[in-house]
């Protein structure tokens, strides 16, 4: 039977967590609302709760969200299944490993917003220059992690299995692919983090649009509290997508030991 | 009628490190009759896994040959399974799951018939009501068990055991001997049952085959005059500690000739 638990102990992280956020912003409203803030350097919850409000009713914030979100997905997207799909590859042909490992690492060690220029002069400044941006940064994290999950085969589950006359694709399909999962399922939690870095840093380079071209833009015109909304639409993208992939995780690694 | 035979097996392990070889067994030969238990004790290191690889058929070797019922074996077969010293089930499989897996990879059963197999095998290794556990949620104890039952539902002709009681504490050590002795009188394999323990292999086998320390040679092979069913008491009995000490002597020469001492189980 489960062990029973007090209301407080099932929400600890809930109550203490939250507890502190509502406290943070209730002090930065109250310093906001005596007008000990300067709007020139940092905006009040009530400011950025109205530009928000605004935004959507008045401004183009829907359409923005709409446009950074399209260019997430959709890099994303292209990231995850080649990614996998190449990852699978390399990591169960030797001969492909060490073809490709040169230009991996070169391309792992570059830091992707060099290649920001050159990205923007092969796909202009719209939004397959944005696609593209966070597909490559969601792209090595995914491709590194599964060809790590395919070679980390146990080699006592391997010799088990060819000791029952499995053929090499039995040994794929039943211990390097299951074995893979969680590695993947790591990859994509890391490549949701930083294709949407990718998004936002994507669209301050260049073009009028989206939720990181309004934080860019924000900046540029002082107006902190579209800058803030934007931060905080990030943010919560952010938190979204983390948690849906260690949902994701935690459905595909049931089998592990209790921690 | 002889079910396993390896004739004058040697075998040689390459160092790439040191840049010289070891001669793991040398000039090995066993012959096992059909439906007999024969347990193999020698010093750490003699070679016992390495013969038991070669034997299995995952181990390439330099001379002599293994066959089983006369046929020469050059590669692992659906005659033979192992049960490793370490349990070695996929952890993201079931008890059910991992019970059927041996039978999956052969593809000699169809579905119906590894439903009702892995069932009877899960039941006969006393796990029923486990099917839907993970490998993490067992003791080390049912995780072997669970690597006996999948070995014996693949159904094969010779059953190669390395030590697979040997991460186990003394009383389940003896619990799961007298549950195999059970398993073996209904399943009557031929059994190949390597272990450090001098009087686990007594207890179990009809023969006893003790090797030397490396390389590997059969240094002498033992009758077990004892009668079946046996129970535990039979480990007690004077007779049964003559052979134990007998074989113990034979061990400890050979230890004391590469230097390692070792301890009374
Ligand atoms: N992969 C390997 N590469 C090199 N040498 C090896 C390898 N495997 C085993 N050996 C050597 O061969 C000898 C026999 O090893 P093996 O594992 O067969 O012995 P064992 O009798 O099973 O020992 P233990 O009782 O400790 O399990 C050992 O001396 C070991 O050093
Ligand atoms: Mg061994």
């Amino acid at each position: 039977m489960r062990p029973k638990k007090s209301f407080y102990q099932r929400h600890e992280a809930l109550i203490l967590g939250g507890g502190a956020v509502a406290i943070t912003i209730a002090i930065w409203q109250a310093l906001w609302s005596a007008g000990k803030i300067s709007p020139l350097f940092l905006s009040g919850p009530s400011a950025i709760v109205k530009q928000f409000d605004y935004g959507l009713t008045k401004g183009t914030l829907l359409a923005d969200m709409r446009y950074s979100g399209t260019n997430f997905i959709l890099g994303f997207a292209m990231a995850l299944v080649s990614g996998v799909a190449f990852g699978i590859i390399i990591g169960w042909y030797r001969t492909a490993r060490l073809v490709f490992d040169p230009f991996l690492n070169a391309l792992y060690a570059t830091p992707r917003i060099a290649m920001i220029p050159m990205i923007i002069i092969w796909f202009g400044v719209g939004m397959w220059s944005k696609v593209f941006i966070v597909f490559i940064s969601a792209f090595f994290p995914i491709l590194v992690n599964t060809v790590g999950g395919v070679r980390n085969m146990d080699r006592d589950l391997l010799r088990a299995a060819r000791a029952f006359c499995a053929s090499d694709w039995q040994i794929f399909t039943t211990l390097a692919l299951p074995g893979a999962v969680p590695f993947i399922l790591t990859g994509i939690r890391q490549g949701v983090a930083l294709g949407l870095i990718g998004v936002v840093v994507g669209e301050m380079f260049g073009g009028s649009q989206g939720v990181g071209f309004m934080v860019a833009y924000g900046g540029q015109t002082f107006a902190t509290d579209t800058l803030f909304v934007g931060v905080i639409i990030v943010a919560f993208s952010g938190i979204l997508f983390t948690w849906l992939a260690e949902r994701l995780e935690r459905r595909f690694s049931r089998w592990r030991p209790e921690r | 009628m002889v079910k396993l035979e390896a004739s004058h097996v040697s075998k040689r392990y390459w160092l790439e490190r040191e840049g010289n070889e070891v001669l793991a067994l040398s000039d090995v030969s066993l012959s096992i009759e059909d439906g007999e238990f024969m347990a193999i004790v020698g010093p750490s290191g003699c070679g016992k896994t390495s013969l038991l690889n070669i034997i299995a058929g995952l181990l390439p070797y330099d001379q002599g040959s293994v066959s089983t019922d006369g046929r020469k074996v050059n590669g692992p077969g659906i005659d033979r399974a192992v049960v490793f010293q370490h349990s070695s089930l996929l952890p993201w499989r079931t008890i059910g799951g991992n019970v059927r897996y041996g039978m999956e990879l052969q593809r000699r059963f169809d579905k119906a018939a590894m439903a009702e197999r892995t069932d009877y095998f899960i039941k006969l290794v006393g796990l029923g009501g486990f099917e839907k556990h993970y490998p993490s949620e067992l003791s080390g104890g049912m995780q072997q068990r669970v690597n006996l039952a999948r070995a014996l539902a693949a159904d094969p002709a010779v059953l190669l055991m390395d030590e697979p009681f040997a991460a186990l504490d003394a009383q389940t050590r003896e619990f799961m001997q007298s549950e195999l002795l059970k398993i073996w009188a209904k399943a009557r394999k031929t059994v190949l049952f390597i272990t450090h323990q001098i009087n686990e292999a007594i207890y179990l086998a009809d023969r006893v085959t003790v090797m030397s320390a490396r390389p590997g040679r059969v240094k002498d092979i033992f009758s077990v005059p004892f009668g079946r069913p046996r129970s535990l008491h039979l480990k007690r009995e004077r007779e049964f500690l003559e052979l134990e000490d007998a074989i113990w002597q034979l061990i400890e020469e050979e230890s004391a000739n590469i230097g390692v001492v070792l301890a009374p189980d």
